[in-house]
Parts: C-alpha cells; structure tokens; sequence
C-alpha cells in the first residue's frame, strides 16, 4: 500500500511556494537527516547540507563521506529533517520588528568623547 | 496578496541581490526550471563517475589511483549536494533518480562520449571539469541560495580536479612518444565536446532569457564558452600540444580567440540518445540502481526493527 506522504520540515516549501508534495512512500525510502558540522574545537556547529539515511547511525557515517572529505570537521551532529520546526518568511515582518527600532542596543548608538579609548 | 504582488516581492528580491531560499514564495516556472537545472547537473555529476570510474583498476601508478578514486568519490558526493539542494524544492530523491532513469531528466551528454585511454583521465580532468568549472563558478552567485551554497563548496573541491588532469598531461607531454601522441589523441577527441558542453549558441537557447532575468544563470553560453576557449588557448601551449582547430586564432580587436565552427549536428545527437554511450551510461545507472535495491531494503527494514527494540525498553510515561 502506498501512502502520500507530505514533506514537512523546514526547508521544503509548503502550499505556498511550490506544489504540495506528495509523493509515494516505497518501502527503500530512507528519511531526509539534516547534518551539522563543528568544524574545530570552540566553534559552533554549523548546517551543512542533508542526506537520506535510514538511521542515524548511518547518517553520521554518509554525512563522514559526504561533508568531511577534507578535514571540514571535528563533530557531527544529524537530526531527521522532519523535526525542525521553521519561521515563516512570510511572517518575518513581525516576528523582527520589535527589534527594528532599538537602535540603543547597539554600542554605534553611544557617542562618546575621543579621549575615551577602545569602549 | 495577488499574484502579481508576490511576483514582484520576487523580481525585487533578484533584483537587489537577495537570495532566494526554500521557504519564500517563488513563481512556479522558477521552481521548475531550478529543478530541472539542478537535477541535471546532479545526474551529471552521478554519471561524470562512469567514464573516470572505468580507468579507477587501470590508473598507471598507485598515486593516480588514489587521485583518481578521490576525484570519483568527490563527484559523488557533489551529485550529493546537488540532490539535497533540489529536494528543498519540494521533489522526492526518488522521482529525481526516476527521472534520469526514464530518459525524462538527462544529463551532460559530454559523459556519452567514451573514455578510450589513459591520456582521456587528464583530458577529462583538464577540458571536461575545466569548461565544468566556468560554469560553476558563475553558478557560485545563483539566486536559489541551497544551489549557490552547494556550488561553493564544489567549486572549492573542483580545482584539484582539474589540476590533477592537466598535471596528468603535463607528465604524458614530457613522455616517450608514444607518451605524447596518446597525449594529442585524447585532447583531438575532447576539445569539441568540451566546447557544446556549454550548451547552444545563446540565439539558439530557449532557456536564456527568463534565467538571465531571474539570475539563476549570469552568463550567456556563449559568453562561458569564449571564456573557456581562451583560457585553454594558453594553456595548451604550457603542454606543447595544440588544439584541433585550425581557425583557433588570437583576435587583437575583440580580445579573445576565434575558434571554428562547433558541430551542433553532433551535438544534438548526442543529446537525443544517439551519442557512443549513452545506453551503456543509463544501463549502468540502472543496474547500480537496482541491485542496490536489497540494500535499501535491509537498511531501511533493520532501522525499524532497531527503533522498535528502543521503544520496547523506554519505561512506560506516567
């Protein structure tokens, strides 16, 4: 039995954008991974790509192969794509505009008299 | 908001240099033509493996081996992050691959032509990533941000390629003789179909003028192609070889070389199927394809039976 099946994790678009993806579920299908790379010690990990996997275990490795050829990294992380949750762009307006006026966060907002030095 | 509204949030966002990413709305001609671009040059990269893979047990030395094996395993995994790319357009990996494997999607045809010696390694990494790479670093700024992403990290792998390929020749046009007629022999048969690698003349292709407006292409076919040709113009002369085509001529007035007649005749056969190896490149996909399919099978069927054994372990929530 086939089921659709609709993709739903952040970067795939929804109604919106492309078509509604809907596509056949097949018994070799292995789910998308997100994978994210620390790429030395004291550095963030950060997104690098995605890749299908049938557990997690062989998405670190196939994220080995796919992302580390040369030494991009020290640290893997992979979490099924279907578990991130995303802002909408669309809603991006509002959900920054509380931060569009508060120009005193910054320390540019702050004049100060040349004689005060690296503050 | 109309449809018009949003075409020109859209136009604005290409126009100030503002990427476009997975979630935005975009025109449904734009989704498509990005996917087809893309899962082309995926299909590219996964069949470019072919004509390398088959010199990978014949490479002359263990050190050619191991380059050649590299190369090979990187155009894998740059048809990797080309896939991924295409997928966040909201198409399955497998109706990707279905594509390619029905004839619906193609890919280069300059992996139709076949690899016949050692020299066609060099030749392959020289002209063939060489004119591969014009095109790609110009893709490096394209307008859908997960394809420009996967092409910078390609393009940073994709220069050994083709230095390893010119280094290959180099080491062939100091040789015996013999050394060096395998060396012209195999640049005689690539230089052609490096040149119809980028595509009809741009008064003959239809896609142009809409991906030049959306930016997901920056520069006309023509206009890669003549960079390419005077690129390798000066190059070739570092190898003391020559490039088969006696109209290949230094232009003081343009600045470029004029270079012959392309064989479109050719080129569009090859296209249509009719090229030396296009049934033994799709065969091939298709056999990997399905005998791997046990595989998928067994991973997909032991990931499951795996899961459940956590799930059975995890105390009861209450």
């Amino acid at each position: 039995m086939t089921l659709p099946r609709i993709f739903r994790y952040g970067d795939i678009p929804e109604d919106k954008s492309g078509a509604a993806i809907i596509s056949k579920e097949t018994k070799t299908d292995w789910p998308l991974w997100e994978v994210f790379i620390r790429s030395k010690q004291g550095l963030d990990h950060k997104h690098a790509g995605s890749l299908h996997a049938a557990d997690a275990k062989m998405a670190i490795e196939n994220a080995r192969d796919v992302y580390t050829r040369r030494m991009e990294g020290v640290s893997i992380w992979v979490v099924e794509s279907k578990y991130i949750t995303a802002s909408n762009p669309e809603e991006a307006g509002e959900l920054y505009e509380p931060a569009e006026s508060k120009i005193y966060r910054h320390p540019t907002f702050y004049e100060l008299p040349d004689e005060v030095n690296h503050m | 908001m109309s449809i018009q509204d949003l075409e020109k949030i859209f136009q604005d966002k290409i126009d100030n240099e503002i990427k476009i990413e997975p979630k935005d709305w975009m025109p449904e001609a734009y989704r498509k033509t990005n996917i087809r671009q893309i899962s082309q040059h995926a299909h590219s990269e996964i069949v470019g493996m072919l004509p390398e893979g088959n010199w990978i047990s014949r490479a002359p030395s263990l050190k050619r081996k191991a380059i050649l094996l590299a190369k090979v395993q990187d155009e894998a995994g740059h048809g990797l992050y080309l896939y991924s790319a295409c997928e966040t357009l909201g198409i399955s990996r497998e109706e990707t691959i279905n594509d390619l494997h029905s004839g619906k999607a193609k890919y280069s045809s300059i992996f139709n032509y076949p690899t016949l010696t050692w020299a066609d390694i060099g030749a392959v990494g020289w002209l063939v990533d060489g004119a591969a790479i014009m095109n790609q670093v110009m893709l490096t700024r394209t307008s859908y941000g997960p394809y420009a992403r996967a092409m910078v990290r390609i393009c940073k792998e994709e220069s050994f390629h083709q230095r390893q390929g010119f280094e290959a020749l180099l080491m062939l046009s100091r040789g015996t003789d013999e050394q060096k007629a395998m060396c012209q022999d195999a640049i005689n048969r690539w230089w052609w179909p490096s040149l119809m690698m980028f595509g009809p003349r741009d008064s003959e292709s239809s896609n142009s003028d809409q991906s030049m407006k959306w930016k997901i292409k920056r520069k006309s076919n023509d206009e890669l192609r003549q960079q390419f040709v005077d690129m390798i113009a000066e190059q070739i002369k570092v190898l003391g070889m020559t490039l088969p085509d006696p109209d290949l001529k230094w232009n003081a007035e343009r600045k470029h070389y004029d270079f012959g007649a392309i064989n479109w005749d050719e080129f569009w056969a090859v296209v249509k199927g009719n090229g030396k190896c296009n049934k033994l490149r799709l065969e091939a996909r298709k056999k990997a394809w399905d005998e791997g399919e046990w595989v998928r099978e067994a991973a997909g069927v032991y990931a499951k039976k795996r899961l459940r054994k956590v799930e059975l372990l995890r105390p009861a929530a209450g």
